[in-house]
């Protein structure tokens, strides 16, 4: 569309308007969908009542009618609202917003849908003593929050705690973790489990290996002809990864660093974007600081594995400093080889789960201001509200999705150019 | 001295950590409202730049944000933890 004025009308395309009238078809069916979507979601905070479980149930049946996937945390919340019914005065719990938003935002042995659907995953346990222990994470009973016990036929009763269980007793087992005893004696657990983070990144690695194995064949089987097909949809994405971030940052060795890159941009933007699925159970892998430290690391390793003589010598002695600065500049500059990397690590792992948080916490406030199904006006009107933002919520997490691994690949091509780059090129 | 035993019974840390989220985001403000200030300015001088302007912009933006983030992670942990 290259004019000299800028935009074009849509109707200087069109001179019978029909893309005019198909648009406002579209924008009213839009409307009409956007309307029903608020009356669907909210239709759960109309059948709750005053926490009874029977009406809790309701709730849950009224939520699973609704088709509509924005309202995926909603329907998620109301499950897990209707199902707290074991209290003390036969009233439901009390929501608390930082309990949900940590659940959902926290790695777990199991996948959970909604309500009490939950997919087991393996737990891998290898305990000092006792060798490698595997069993399903179904075998854990207990129900709600609480901790969960299993008491396996060897003898060891191993216990998942609940997700705000800090240090106990001198036990390095933090939230969610697992503990194991023999007689009341603590064993050394090394917890080596599929969880849902793990399970989601096979997941996606394994849809990169069918993408780009498919891909590379078929560029193979068609040289020099144009790429169809996954292979045509995703070249523009490698080659601007080739063209704007590998060569103006690393220059002519770009082509060593490219399969780094490529898989880094890739599965970050992947990750990203399975995080925001709804009604998977909320992955959350690269908001995750465990997964973040690893990719930090290798960028780490690569830069400075092929760090080449002038990159080492200009961080420890700058040129074209005087030498008072010089001594201000190098701790910083030496300080600086673990902070990059680690910047890189906080920046993806901050903005993935305060994007995932900020849209829990919408969720939150319907809950909140819906006092738990008591007050049903305010919690409907904060529902349609709350559901707005969501959903721009949504579209802006889609593109921090993608800007996360564009900027985490950027700045690794610009570290490994800064390592790599040779001065006779000046 | 009532006053200030009810005062920390209600949570100071986490009054605190509520503060210093509202600060990181004060920063988070000011510093993406600079770029996209700036970057509107250059857009009126020079529209062919545009686009080139427009993709800077974001990654400017989105470094500018990691440094938000930190100070956000770190609130977070002070409040839950």
């Amino acid at each position: 569309m290259q004019t000299d004025d800028g935009r074009e009308s849509l109707t200087t395309f069109a001179p019978n308007c029909a893309e005019t009238e198909n648009m406002s078809r579209f924008l009213s069916s839009l409307a009409i969908l956007l309307i029903l979507a608020f009356a669907g979601g909210n239709s759960g905070l109309w059948a709750q009542d005053h926490g009874h479980e029977v009406d809790g149930h309701d709730a849950e049946h009224a939520h699973t009618e609704n088709s509509d996937h924005n309202h995926d945390r909603t329907d998620h919340e109301g499950h897990d609202a209707g199902d707290h019914d074991h209290a003390d005065h036969g009233h439901t719990e009390e929501f608390v917003a930082g309990e949900f938003i940590i659940h959902h935002i926290a790695d777990a042995h199991d996948i959970h849908l909604f309500g009490d659907v939950h997919i087991p995953l393996p737990v891998l346990l290898f305990i000092e003593g006792e060798g490698l222990q595997v069993f399903m994470s179904s075998a854990f009973e207990g129900h709600g929050h609480g901790d969960k016990h299993y008491a396996c036929d060897h003898g060891i009763d191993y216990t998942l705690h609940a997700e705000d269980t800090l240090l106990e007793n001198d036990v390095a087992v933090v939230s969610g973790g697992i503990s194991a005893q023999r007689e009341g004696q603590q064993l050394t657990v090394y917890d080596f489990s599929i969880t849902k983070s793990v399970f989601g990144m096979l997941f996606i690695l394994s849809v990169m290996l069918w993408m780009f194995i498919s891909i590379a064949g078929s560029y193979k089987k068609n040289p020099g002809k144009a790429p169809k097909g996954m292979a045509n949809a995703l070249e523009p994405l490698i080659l601007f990864i080739r063209d704007e971030i590998a060569k103006p940052s690393i220059g002519d060795k770009a082509d060593k660093f490219m399969p780094f890159l490529l898989t880094v941009f890739f599965f970050i933007f992947f990750c990203n974007l399975l995080g925001l699925v709804p009604f998977l159970g909320g992955f959350n892998i690269t908001g995750t600081i465990g997964v973040t430290v690893v990719l930090a690391t290798l960028v780490f390793l690569l830069t400075n594995f092929n760090g080449n003589k002038h990159y080492w010598g200009h961080l420890f002695w700058p040129p074209g400093v005087p030498l008072p600065v010089k001594f201000i500049l190098v701790p910083i500059e030496v300080f600086g080889i673990i902070m990059k990397p680690a910047v890189l690590m906080i920046r993806l792992t901050a903005n993935i789960s305060a994007g995932h948080i900020i849209i829990l916490a919408f969720t939150s406030l319907i809950f909140i201001f819906g006092d738990g199904g008591t007050a049903i006006a305010s919690g409907s009107g904060m529902g349609i509200f709350s559901t707005a933002f969501m959903i721009f919520m949504y579209f802006l997490e889609l593109l921090v999705a993608f800007l996360q691994a564009f900027v985490f690949t950027l700045l690794a091509a610009i570290y490994f150019g800064d390592a790599t780059h040779d001065p006779a090129h000046h | 001295m009532e006053l200030l035993s009810i005062l920390f019974e209600i949570g100071v840390g986490q009054g605190l950590a509520g503060l210093g989220a509202g600060a990181a985001a004060i920063g988070a403000g000011i510093g993406v409202g600079r770029i996209g200030g700036s970057a509107l300015e250059a857009m009126a001088r020079q529209p062919e730049a545009m686009s080139d302007l427009r993709s800077n912009m974001i990654v400017a933006a989105a470094l500018v944000e990691g440094v938000a983030l930190f100070g956000i992670i770190i609130c977070l942990l002070v409040a839950l933890g």
